[in-house]
This record gives C-alpha cells, structure tokens and sequence, in this order.
C-alpha cells in the first residue's frame, strides 16, 4: 500500500495549486479518496471524534442492496429468451446471455453519468459526490434489456444535468435522477419503453415459440379489462407460456419486464438489507406497499371492471411496485425527510401507483408516476409536518 | 412536582481510560489562562491590567465594553506574564504565572443565616465583582447572563453524560456547604423554581438528595440525558420571550463559596482521561490550569490530541495548553491524521459507528465495550443526503435538520419557529457525530444563536 501511496502523493503535487494539472484537482481527489480514506481531522472546536461511516459507504450499501436484483435480472433476460424462442439453455447460459445484454447498459450509465459528474465537479470547484453510484445502478435496472445504449447514454446525461445538476447537484434535486432517466424514455421514445419491447430475442425473431406474446402482467391486465370479458387472473393463467404470470411467478420474478425490477423476492431481500443498515426508511417501504394493498382493496369492493376487481395483492408483485417501493421511493434527498412525512408520502406513492395503473392505462407502469409526482410533493408534506411542530411550540407559549 | 423524564434517543460513546476514582496528590500547574473567548455573549473587553502587574485571585483583569458591570477576575494570585492579542487587537488569553501560594481578594463573608437574609442586590455586586457571575450562563443563546434579567427559572444539571466525563459521586464529596449556599444565592434571583435533575439510574449523592429550596427532577437514557437544555426541555421549556439560567454544578459551588468563604475560589477536580493516558485520574486545579504538569509522565505516546473538555464539545488544546474555563476534563485520544487503505468500504467492528451501514459492524459489540477513537473524519464533507438519522439523538421535539437549514439559509423567522431558543450546540454534538456528511454542525448553531442575538 505505501508502494500505492507514493504514487498519489506524488502525483498530487501536478493537481494542487500552482501545479500544471490544477484544474483537475477534484478529479485527483475523487480517486484518491476512492484509494484512501483521507488523512483529515476533526476541527479544533466541536466534536473532536467522528462516527465511521461516510457517504461513500452509505451509498456502497445501497449498491449491495441492489446485487440481488442485477444479478437475478441477468439470469432473467436469459431465461426469457429461452422462453421466447423454446431454445435449450443451461443455468450459466442464460446468465451469460443475459450479462452480454445487460453489463454494457450498466457501463453505459456509469461511464456516461461519472463522465458528467466528473465534469461539473471540475468545472464548479467542488468534490465529486457519491449519489451518482446508487443512480447508475438504479438506471440499468429499470430499463427493458432491449434499449439501445445510445438511448441509455442520453437518458443519463438527461437526468444528470437537467434532473440533479441545474438545480446544485447532489442532494439539491427535487426528482428522483433514475426516475427522471427512465420518464425521459418514456416520454421521447414510447416505442422502445412499451409493447413488444420486454424480452430480448435477439436474432431469432422468426422462431419464436408458437403463442408467443410479448405482454406483460399489466398489459394483460389491461387488456382484459378493457375488452370487458373474462378475470385478469383467469386471463393471466392463460398465458402462452404455461403459468408464466401465476402469483408466485410474478413473486419470484420470472416474467418479462425491466432487468432488475421484476422479481418482488429480491426486491425484498434488498430492502431487508436497507432496513438493517439503516439506509434505506423502513416507514417509506411499508407504507409504500401497505399504501397498495389497501388501495387495491378499497378498488376490489368497488370494481366495476376486470382491473379494478384485480386481487390487491397482485398489484404489489406486478411491474416496478417492490423495485420502485424499495430502491427508488427511499431516495432520501427527493423524499420525504420527516419521520411523519415519511409515513404520509410512502402510502401516496402506493396509492397513486395502484390508481394509475387502473384508471390511466395509458401508463402501465403506474409506479414511475407514483414515485415522480410524489417527490414533487414531499416538500409539501414536510411543510406541514413540520408546521405542526412549530404550532405545538408556539402553543405551548401561550398556556 | 418534581419530574420523572424518560428519553430513549441518544448515543452513549464510550471510550477507554475513564479516570479511576483516586484522587492524586495536588498539583501545582505553573500558568493559568483566562480566554475571553470562552464567554459567549461578551462585547469587546477593556482591559484592566497589563503585563508585569500582580493579581490576586478575585482580581478584575478585564469588563465587558457591553456591560461594565461584569468582571472577569483572575482565578488565581500571581503576575501577569502575557497577554495575547489576535486579529484587530482582539484579546486572545491573558497568561498568569501563578504564586506558590494562592491569595485571595477578600469579598464580604455570610454565615447561613446571613446569607438566607442577603438582599438580591448586595449578592448580585458580589457576584459581579468578584468574577464568580461568568458561571451563570442564560438560555436562550447559551451566553454568560445579563445582570438586569429575572428568569423564570434557574436549571442545574446533576450529572454529565459526556463520554468520559468526571463522576461526580467522586469529585463532589466535600461541597455540601458551599452547593447549598450557592442555590440559596441563585433562588434570590428568580421567582420561579430552581431544578436541579439527576439521573435515575445512577446511585444518589448526598449533597443532591438534601439540596434544600430546589425541585429534584429525574431524567433515564443515554446522552444527552446530562445536557441542560434537554432537561429545560423537558421540565419547562423555553418559549419567545422566556430566560432561564443555567448552571454548572462546579458553578454552584464556585458561587456559593464566594459567600461562604468570602473568596473567588474556583478550585475543582477535573478528570484526565482518555485512551493515551498512563492513569486516568482526577487533579485538582483552578480554573485556566495549564495541562503540561498533568500530561508529564502520562502520555502514552506523543501523536496525540490533547482536548479541553470532552471529546463532543471540547477544544484542541497544545500539549503545554490550557484548560477551558468551563471544562472539567482534559481527554487526550490519538490524532488521526493518517490515511486508511479502502478505508471507507473494509467491515470492521473496532471503528465506533452509531449506524449500521454495510460493514460497520460496531453495533454487533457489546454495549459495554470500550472504544479507542482518534480524530480522524472518517471521510470528507458532502451535501446533506441522509435524513432521519440526526433525529435519533436529538431528545427533544425540535427538527435538527430543518433547523440547521435555516441557519444556513440565515432564516430568522424560521430558526425562531423551529426552536432555536431551546439550543446550543452541545445539543446538536451527537449529530454532529453522526453525521454522514461531515458537516460542522456545532459552529453552525452558535452561527445561528449568534445571529438571533444580533438580529
């Protein structure tokens, strides 16, 4: 290490003030902070002694949450293709498959939006800031396999600049950045964010199994309400492939849809490491699927179509509800920062996302918009938090 | 009515080399230091000595240009050898070379009886004069209090839950008189109630559990159970308008003996502690001791922090230092100035953590154990990212981010709303701790109770 060591210190000397390489000062630091955990102390008043944790960490957490969700996604994209095209694949051939389909996504996105990171930080004088770690990741994995990376690199430097940067960067934005990446898809390029777009099939378009479809949970659902015949369960059951959308099917995450979102399981899994470390708010994650549930209940006792009559508990396990609830709602910079508001806004994001999928179908992927429109509205939230307390504290003055 | 408290939010840090509950033989350090800045709330000071002069203990050495009544006295007799001046002349400390053997400035001395009969007046010159009035310090802003004023009531707290904090079980055994004259001179000053709060679990001191004149409140759970203003808090919280007095116990005393002894006598046992201690013990000084004749033979090593007071609210202090005028320990730890390979990403459970981010692995300890910590940051200063976390220690029904915020924002109608009056920064030292971010969070808060004061 002191080998390693030398080699940074000496060539901080180009990086510092008067040396040729000044401008790119923070650039150095982000690296070298990355090897080693600075050498800083503790001001000379105030607390003299610091708790171990630091951002980087907080964010590494987050990523390790997340490994679950990439890694079954991979295998997903493989499996999905086997499905499609009735081709014989062993275990590790569908995890190549899918790794060859999904790491230059997620090489994208981090080279992409590093790239700017790196940029700004450059240009404005400041530390490069770790946010952008959990962002990368979240991009890939709520994206279809089949997006072309061009598109993965212009949604990222989208939702750097125009999501995070414009407005101070890390820890400044209003939205989410990986939902402002994946919305800016939705949005420009409908055609590659819906439809036939969900497994990836690669070149053998034409032998395809027989009944193929490339439909998911929800358009099924759609459909099927908006036919006005027959149940969404019984539809789903029905399915080209045989139990492909059963409930525990779409538990276990073995149905098309985004690489990392469609497994509720390891959706679970992470948020079990989020709760335990802390990181991530265990009150915006319940609240977010009992939000739901008791959405999709209140729905049921007042169906009068297919999707309204869809069981509640469907609704938590179809599309991005669990990846959406457990990685993108707890975004603590565009959530909810008060323990109450925390509670209010998490039921929203269920509530709204439940409503969306059956009232606007137009929008299948009710979560995203769920997500999107309550970090717009977190700050309301906590305003009135945090009046009451300021009203409590002023009552309290006049008794 | 006394009060039972209970607080669960809180983080108790327990680091190695607590002092042992010997006391050693007195010492004699050569300097004391009296720093203006230690006084929150002075004005700019006229000084009343100069180098060369001879002072006793009791003598002015300087007044507040704001309030010429208050004056700063010299805690022991002996000669002015410097005064140190910074910026735009600003006195920084004035150093005395202490005598061999202490004397005093005599003040008017009262027995019991005289000192219950004492008018308010006559014991406010005397608290004034005689330098013993920089112990009372007024909430709202935390700053030395102001002589017209009449709180609504007067807080003492019992105990201090700092990490490695003096026992006072061990320091305060022979104060009784003095402890309780001096809360009969505070009760003269409000017509309220003197609380005086103690901890629930911890075994009862006498001189405590027979204070006469005063509620006895008890508070459980972890730091920062001890602070004082957790307690107004919770007992009789500070609302616009309000002015309450707090006291240290050391204060008490001080002011007590002022009657009783008819001297400034600041003498106290303060504790010096820390992992890089050979024993950790307790000294008895005065107030401003230098540390050099304490730390001789006790450092373990010499790449150390030497800190005045304790390791969430003290000051880095030279190695030939001097103590705080408030503080009561002298903690030394290592300095942390070394860098850590993948420091920030490698598990390890000795790294003291209150979180339980991937790797850290402190929480898996048992409560008991004892940590060495040094002053390293353990990462460097970002935006605000985290939240919900500074809310776990902070007792009391206050947001700490939202009003950290406002500070920043320099938001006078919000700080005001979100309680700024209720703070000081020994209150926002645990999520200054916690943070993740690194923020100063302390200098923040006495930059807001600054601006309030000069709004």
């Amino acid at each position: 290490m002191k080998f390693l060591q030398h080699i940074l210190h000496e060539q901080k000397k180009n990086f510092l003030p008067g040396g040729k390489l000044e401008k790119f000062y923070y650039a150095f630091e982000a690296i070298e902070t990355l090897m080693f955990v600075p050498d800083s102390t503790t001001a000379s008043r105030g607390v003299q002694v610091r708790d171990a944790i630091d951002l980087k960490r907080m964010m590494m957490t987050v990523i390790i949450a997340m490994i679950p969700c990439l890694l079954f996604g991979m295998w997903n994209v493989g499996h999905q293709h086997a499905l499609a095209t009735g081709a014989a694949m062993e275990f590790m051939d569908k995890m190549i498959f899918g790794a060859i389909q999904v790491l230059p996504i997620v090489i994208v996105s981090y080279g992409v939006g590093l790239g700017i990171e790196f940029g700004f930080a450059i240009m404005r004088k400041h530390p490069v800031n770790e946010g952008f770690l959990v962002t990368g990741m979240l991009i890939p994995l709520c994206l279809p396999a089949t997006i072309p990376l061009w598109m993965v690199a212009i949604a990222t430097a989208f939702a750097v600049v125009i999501g995070k940067e414009v407005f101070g960067g890390t820890g400044m934005n209003v939205l989410n950045p990986a939902l402002t990446a994946r919305a800016f898809l939705f949005f420009a390029y409908p055609a590659y964010m819906a439809g036939e777009i969900w497994t990836v099939l690669g070149d053998q378009k034409a032998n395809l199994v027989n009944g193929y479809s490339g439909a998911t949970a929800l358009s099924i659902a759609y459909e099927t309400s908006s036919s006005g015949q027959g149940e969404v369960v019984a539809a789903m059951n029905n399915s080209w492939s045989d139990g492909l959308f059963s409930f525990w099917n779409l538990f276990m995450g073995v149905v098309p849809g985004s690489i990392g979102e469609t497994s509720t399981l390891m959706c679970l899994i992470g948020a079990v490491i989020l709760i335990v470390t802390g990181v991530g708010s265990a009150r915006i994650i319940v609240s977010v699927f009992a939000g739901g549930y008791l959405t999709g209940l209140l729905l049921n006792a007042l169906a009068v179509n297919a999707f309204m009559a869809l069981p509640a508990h469907y609704h938590l396990v179809m599309g991005g509800f669990a990846f959406g609830a457990v990685f993108m709602a707890t975004d603590p910079v565009s959530g909810s920062q008060t323990n109450s508001g925390k509670w209010i806004y998490g039921f929203l994001i269920g509530a709204m996302c439940v409503l969306i999928r059956v009232f606007n179908p137009a929008y299948p992927e009710g979560m995203m918009l769920a997500i999107l429109l309550m970090n717009v509205l977190a700050p309301l939230i906590d305003f009135y938090v945090v009046d009451a307390n300021k009203k409590r504290r002023l009552k309290r003055a006049t008794v | 009515m006394s009060k039972n408290i209970k607080i669960t939010k809180g983080f108790d840090i327990r680091l190695a080399g607590s002092a042992a509950a010997t006391q050693s033989p007195e010492v004699h350090p050569e300097t004391y230091v009296i720093k203006p800045t230690d006084f929150y709330g002075i004005g700019r000071q006229k000084l009343l000595i100069q180098q060369g002069d001879q002072v006793k203990a009791g003598s002015p050495l300087f007044f507040d240009k704001n309030d010429e009544r208050i004056q700063y006295t010299s805690p022991v007799s002996g000669e002015i050898v410097e005064v140190n001046r910074g910026e735009k002349r600003k006195i920084l400390e004035i150093k005395i070379l202490a005598d061999k053997e202490n004397s005093y400035v005599s003040f008017n001395k009262y027995d019991q009886s005289g000192i219950e009969s004492l008018s308010k007046e006559d014991a406010l010159q005397q608290l004034l004069s005689s330098g013993a009035w920089a112990n009372i310090i007024q909430r709202p802003y935390a700053i030395v209090a102001k002589p017209g004023d009449s709180p609504k009531a007067i807080f003492v707290s019992g105990f201090d839950s700092h990490p490695l904090a003096p026992d006072y079980k061990v320091i305060f055994k022979e104060d009784e008189t003095a402890f309780q004259a001096g809360l009969s001179i505070l009760r003269k000053f409000t017509s309220g109630k003197v609380h005086l709060t103690v901890h629930a679990d911890q075994p009862a001191i006498p001189m405590f559990s027979n204070a006469k004149g005063v509620q006895l409140n008890k508070i459980s759970g972890p730091h920062p159970s001890g602070n004082v203003g957790v307690q107004i808090h919770h007992i009789d919280p500070i609302n616009k308008g309000d002015i309450v007095w707090t006291v240290s116990v050391q204060g008490v005393i001080c002011i007590g003996r002022l009657f009783t002894e008819g001297r400034y006598n600041t003498s106290k046992w303060i504790a010096l502690c820390g992992s890089e201690i050979k024993n950790p013990k307790y000294y008895r000084v005065f107030a401003g001791a230098s540390v050099n004749l304490l730390l001789k033979e006790q450092l373990k090593q010499n790449h150390v922090r030497v800190i005045s007071g304790n390791v969430l609210t003290g000051e880095r202090i030279a190695a030939d230092g001097h103590m705080g005028y408030y503080h009561q320990q002298v903690t030394v730890i290592p300095e942390g100035d070394y860098q850590e390979f993948l420091g920030w990403i490698l598990p390890s459970a000795k790294k003291l953590s209150f979180q339980r981010a991937f790797g850290l692995l402190s929480f898996l300890n048992p409560s008991s154990k004892e940590y060495v910590l040094d002053s390293n940051t353990h990462g460097e200063e970002r935006a605000f990212v985290q939240t919900g976390v500074f809310e776990k220690v902070m007792p009391m029904d206050i947001y700490p981010m939202q009003l950290v915020k406002a500070i920043l924002a320099k938001d006078y109608t919000e700080m005001e709303a979100l309680g700024i009056y209720e703070v000081a920064e020994e209150d926002f030292a645990l999520c200054e701790f916690v943070d993740v971010s690194k923020n100063d969070i302390q200098q923040i808060v006495r930059e807001g109770l600054e601006l309030m004061i000069n709004s």
